[in-house]
């Protein structure tokens, strides 16, 4: 159950992404690569196997069994990934408006389609 | 654990480097150009000389470097083996070079344009010497990040819109990256390149197919780089737009991309590969072929030169990806020096445009080209016999023949033994698969391309009766690009020694266990 909900709202996710990716309208594609990441980084999660109430860190000292913690690599992975996607989308804000300051237009192309 | 040797440390140098010079630079105001410049050249000088020791030492053995000395599969590990270190040494002659190039006048264009140039080459060197899956995503998004700020030096509606186009498809591609990294790691638990290719050739016949749709996502985030077709169209455009110098270092990009694709293919899928050996081969190389023959179309059609130097970097992009998805070694040897030549002249090729165009009006080649079509505007010209030349006109002329004879591969510059190399190796094979007679045929066809294209160029350019005033060329300019050039001669007057480094680094590719012995060693 918990399995089929993950990956319905990353399909939808991943699909609406898509979707505005490929729109004419650069705000749409921000959104879009948006979107996109959000369902990746899910993905990345979902990698590393769905566990419900399970710390991914293991207390100092004792002698842990793996089987009973979630897996904290792809939990690392996502974080940096977050980051990173965050820190571009920021880039990418910037030089829209850049675009949009000089061409006159808010589409990808640089110029209405006639 | 016993203390490292100093030299122990040299595989971290080319990352670390440019870091910290990259910071000492943000440091440093603008308006003290001449400081900034000498500390980004002297680092750079400095970068040479590491990768010159690193050339030297993993020709010996191949280099390991836990990081915090955590054992393999578990830390995070850099690998200086033959491949890593030759090309972190391309990395750093054509880094040199276009920071000589830029000292004339480009690094005033916009601001932090040396910091820049440091920070992507951090994140190239990382990419060449990193051993994990998803520390190649992260110097991927390094570099990235910084060809995003290079890209638009200089700013202007043109590199604006280009730029606009090239970051989207790089963060789609980026993201690509990540959902095949997971899906290796889902399939396989690890992420070390080592520990990786042990694990896939274990792998149950139940789980492979995951495993490949993993590796062909990641594959096409790779080639995406590369610039395969038809995954290719952004590259001529943002490379036009760039300025000379981002469009010089930009070269090696599209290499990085190539490396990926030869590094994980050999390593994951090579004879260790179990079941899945030589997945994905046949896919490089009719892409390769296809690559090949839209570059060599955009090399006859290109109006504008920027335009033939992008296109020229495809040629040699599709000739790479055919190469290594051909799977032999003795190709694969041949194609790595063929790498080196046509990275080297693709970079002398954009900063030598920029300084010939210098003098001409904008959209001259357009112009020129409708008058050689159409045949008009000569009327009024006159008969002008034995016009001397001016010393800086054949300079800038003997360099951009040198240059087409690189890219067409014409003795006796480098790029005719790369090509010969690689002929004489597909034709090694017996029998020579039939996409191997069409890679073949492209390849010769594709110098020719460049002959005609490059001299039909460089008459318009260089053979005109008047003149206007010659272009304003700054001495570091020029020494930039015989820097370049110097170092291709050097390529062919050395060529014994170098490619039997290239071809001892292409068996131990195509050979990967003694690279996995070295990682996974306790």
């Amino acid at each position: 159950m918990n399995e089929a909900i993950l990956a319905l709202a990353i399909g939808v996710l991943a699909g609406s992404g898509i979707w505005l990716l490929l729109r004419p309208r650069t705000f749409q594609v921000v959104i879009g690569l948006s979107l996109l990441s959000y369902a990746v980084n899910l993905f990345i999660f979902a990698m590393g196997r769905l566990r419900m109430n399970a710390a991914p860190i293991v207390p100092a000292g004792a002698a842990a069994d793996p089987a009973a913690f979630a897996d904290p690599l792809p939990q690392a992975l996502v974080l940096t990934a977050i980051v990173i996607s965050f820190a571009m989308t920021a880039l990418l804000l910037v030089v829209l408006l850049a675009a949009r300051g000089l061409s006159g237009t808010d589409h990808v192309d640089g110029r209405e389609r006639k | 654990m016993t203390a490292l040797q100093w030299h122990e440390h040299l595989a971290i140098v080319p990352v670390l480097l440019p870091l910290a010079t990259a910071a000492l630079l943000l440091l440093i105001g603008e308006q003290r150009r001449a400081l900034k410049g000498t500390v980004a050249l002297g680092s750079l000088a400095l970068l040479l000389g590491a990768a010159l020791m690193l050339v030297l030492r993993a020709d010996a053995a191949p280099m390991v470097y836990r990081l915090g000395d955590w054992p393999a599969p578990f830390g995070i590990v850099l690998v200086a083996d033959r491949l890593s270190a030759a090309m972190v040494l391309l990395a750093a002659v054509l880094g040199f070079a276009v920071v000589l190039f830029s000292l004339g006048r480009w690094d005033r264009a916009s601001p932090h344009f040396h910091s820049l140039l440091q920070v992507l080459l951090m994140g190239v060197n990382g990419s060449f010497l990193t051993g994990d899956l998803f520390n190649l995503f992260v110097f991927f998004e390094v570099f990235l990040a910084a060809s995003y700020g290079l890209a638009l030096h200089g700013s202007g509606a043109a590199r604006v819109q280009a730029s606009l186009h090239y970051i989207v498809i790089n963060l789609t591609a980026s993201l690509l990256f990540l959902v095949g990294a997971a899906v290796l790691y889902g399939v396989t638990g690890t992420l070390n390149f080592a520990d990786l290719a042990v694990r896939i050739s274990a792998l149950p016949a139940g789980e492979r197919g995951l495993l490949e749709a993993g590796a062909a996502i990641l594959g096409i985030a790779f080639v995406v780089k590369a610039g395969m077709w038809p995954l290719c169209f952004w590259l001529p455009r943002t490379y036009g737009a760039a300025s000379a110098p981002a469009a010089a270092i930009f070269a090696i990009l599209t290499k990085v991309g190539v490396y990926a694709v030869l590094r994980t293919s050999l390593l994951f899928f090579g004879e260790v590969g179990g079941e899945s050996a030589g997945f994905g081969r046949e896919w490089l190389l009719v892409g390769g072929v296809l690559t090949l023959t839209f570059g060599v179309i955009g090399v006859f059609g290109a109006q504008e030169l920027s335009r033939l130097a992008g296109f020229s970097l495809l040629v040699s992009a599709g000739t790479l990806l055919a190469a290594v998805g051909s799977g032999q070694p003795a190709v694969s040897a041949a194609a790595l020096y063929y790498l080196i030549a046509s990275t080297l002249g693709v970079a002398v090729f954009f900063l030598l445009i920029e300084l010939v165009e210098r003098g001409r009006g904008f959209g001259a080649d357009v112009l020129a080209l409708t008058a050689e079509t159409f045949g008009g505007f000569e009327a009024e010209q006159e008969e002008v016999v034995g016009v001397a030349i001016p010393a800086l006109w054949a300079l800038l002329g003997i360099s951009f023949i040198c240059c087409a004879l690189l890219l067409a591969g014409l003795p006796p510059l480098p790029g005719f033994i790369a090509k010969i190399a690689l002929l004489d190796a597909l034709l090694e094979a017996a029998p020579v698969r039939p996409l191997a007679w069409i890679m073949l045929a492209l390849l010769m066809f594709s110098g020719l391309a460049t002959v005609v294209a490059a001299s039909r160029t460089g008459m318009r350019i260089f053979w005109v009766p008047e003149r206007q005033n010659p272009p304003p060329v700054r001495p570091v300019e020029l020494a930039s690009i015989v820097l370049l050039l110097a170092a291709t001669a050097g390529l062919t007057l050395q060529a014994g020694p170098v490619m039997r480094y290239l071809d001892e680094a292409a068996r131990a590719l195509h050979a990967p266990q003694g690279y996995v012995h070295g990682v996974l060693r306790p």
